[in-house]
């Protein structure tokens, strides 16, 4: 059965509880969300991500306790150009909410979420390394997966599949 | 990865910690996992670990990919359990999709994919006791793994990188006699699992070795991202396969193993009673196998049977189309976890509307169960660390992608 059409209007959706929470304390730092097959998606503004993730986490109604991943998504070329996708999962409720960060291509940063969970250390690692978003306040913002001195980041949509040769 | 002239934090203080390097190739890792060790006399001050060795791109590989091409590339990745990565896979497609499932195919499933876990819970308990000393309960356990690696073979042809799952369902009907061996091999199971207790359980020596050794409390945990027996052994009752169903889970009936000490002791009972409940939950796909059909009813994306092909002119052409250009997948995206035996295993697949996949993100367990190791080590022996290692259960493959 074909899925019925995607819920993108932020108004229809304020009732979800995590919605509900964010809009409470700051509609500012609500830039929309999106019902789509099953699943929540909650667009986060830039400045507000780990304040909102603190806050989801310790919302008593719908504790968002549980930080599953955290990734990137590489629009290229268009603009604002990165999507950090965090995965949160409420383990009393059984259910999860996605959130996005959108970034601008240049010079992408958003603030990291280690303080919230420290969980985040690896995943955040990984999308540094691997995009070349940089997350500021990580207590170690290394490359994880790649040699030191690699050049480029892999997953970037403008980086061959075969490498640069 | 990271060098170890490259890391400041590590720098011997004043002359009383050392630094000892431990892997990548060391028998103890299960893999090339590198551990950073500053260590004072026996104890370790801090521990880091250092991943990338196994690193191959496989997340940027999927996207040049069509979405039927990744199967395989999943099994890859966690070598130990090729079919829950496929079956986590081709749900988060399927679900893209909107597609149903036969029960016949859903049941194939989690049969397999039980089938799966005991053989990587078979895997870590042997290398996990050889590490420790115990060798004898390797060779036990591998005698069993290699009836489980047959049925394997016997299904999908290959021993080990199975890629029988598809999107739409499975590859084949299973072969004849095949769910008699099934039944056969569940049947003589649980007592093997006997045997492994009986060397293990109640040995002094495994006890000291393993109980309050690298604990975690389950705050932390939680906090750190862990998942699976990881989590379990700390006294977290989540288990996804009970939680959130996927794939007609909620239709079989199991306990899931908690345990509270949060020990190496507490997770290894939590995956030995997991090897008792996987074979339950065999016992009940067996018996309860539906008729039916074993592929979902959508031609322009599930290959038709190789006779209609050679029979049919329509057949002949999805084939020819699937093949050839791939299928287009709706856009939208999806995040689909699944229970691996290692914790919580999940895709996020983005579809741009196209053949082939935008994003393949695998969410690891293992890379976040990683996390916990310098909690469970600092501040303890230098040889518990090799009991930490074993007693999380990673596979290197799976956490460098």
């Amino acid at each position: 059965m074909p899925w019925p059409a995607a819920v993108t209007e932020l108004e229809k959706l304020k009732d979800h509880p995590a919605i509900a929470r964010l809009l409470a304390w700051n509609p500012a730092a609500v830039e929309g969300a999106k019902y789509d097959r099953d699943e929540i998606t909650i667009y986060i503004e830039r400045s507000s991500i780990r304040e909102a993730c603190a806050l989801l986490r310790d919302n008593p109604n719908f504790p968002l306790n549980y930080l599953s991943d955290v990734t990137c998504v590489d629009w290229y070329p268009s603009d604002p150009r990165f999507e950090v996708v965090y995965h949160l999962l409420s383990i009393s409720k059984k259910e999860r909410v996605r959130l996005k960060v959108r970034l601008s291509g240049d010079s992408p940063a958003v603030e990291s979420i280690t303080s919230v969970w420290r969980g985040a250390n690896y995943f955040e690692r990984e999308v540094f390394d691997l995009f070349g978003v940089r997350f500021t306040g990580h207590p170690y913002l290394r490359r994880i997966l790649m040699p030191e001195d690699w050049e480029g980041n892999p997953l970037r949509k403008d980086y061959p599949v075969e490498g640069y040769r | 990865m990271a060098h170890l002239t490259s890391v400041p934090a590590l720098e011997p203080g004043q002359d009383k910690t050392m630094i000892l390097n431990m892997g990548p190739q060391h028998p103890s890792t299960h893999g090339v996992l590198r551990l950073m060790l500053e260590i004072d006399g026996e104890n370790i001050v801090r521990l880091m670990p250092d991943i990338g060795f196994l690193h191959t791109g496989i997340e940027k590989t999927c996207e040049a990919k069509f979405y039927q091409q990744v199967v395989p590339m999943t099994d890859r990745i966690d070598y130990l359990c090729p079919m829950t990565n496929n079956l986590c896979y081709v749900l988060a497609v399927e679900k893209l999709l909107g597609l149903e499932i036969p029960p016949k195919a859903q049941w194939l499933r989690v049969m397999m994919n039980e089938l799966t876990r005991i053989n990587s819970h078979l895997v870590w308990l042997g290398t996990h006791a050889m590490d420790m000393g115990a060798m004898t309960v390797f060779l036990y356990c591998f005698r069993e793994r290699e009836d489980i690696l047959r049925l394997f073979e016997a299904i999908s042809g290959q021993r080990m990188m199975t890629s029988y799952f598809r999107i739409g369902g499975v590859a084949l009907e299973p072969p004849l006699g095949f769910l008699d061996r099934v039944r056969d091999f569940a049947n003589r199971f649980p007592s093997k699992v006997d045997e492994y207790e009986n060397l293990l359980t109640g040995n002094p020596i495994w006890m000291m070795r393993t109980k309050g050794v690298a604990k975690i409390t389950a705050e932390d945990a939680i906090a750190l991202g862990a998942s699976g027996p990881t989590l379990r052994g700390s006294g977290v009752d989540h288990d996804l396969r009970r939680d959130m169903p996927y794939s007609g889970y909620e239709n079989f009936k199991f306990k899931v193993p908690v345990a509270k000490e949060g020990d190496v002791f507490a997770r290894y009972m939590c995956r030995v009673q997991e090897l008792r409940e996987s074979i339950g939950i065999v016992k009940q796909a067996v018996e309860g196998m539906p008729d039916g059909p074993v592929k979902a009813n959508a031609p322009h994306v599930v290959l038709p049977d190789r006779e209609k092909m050679k029979t049919q002119m329509e057949a002949l052409i999805y084939h020819f189309k699937i093949i050839t250009e791939g299928f287009a997948v709706p856009e939208g995206e999806v995040y689909q976890a699944v229970e691996s035996p290692r914790g919580e295993m999940g895709y996020y697949v983005v579809s741009d509307g196209t053949a082939k996949p935008y994003r393949v993100h695998m969410r690891s367990a293992c890379l976040a169960n990683l996390q916990t190791l310098p909690s469970m080590c600092e501040g303890r022996l230098l040889a518990d660390v090799v009991a930490a290692i074993g007693s999380i259960d990673i596979v290197l493959g799976e956490i460098d992608r």
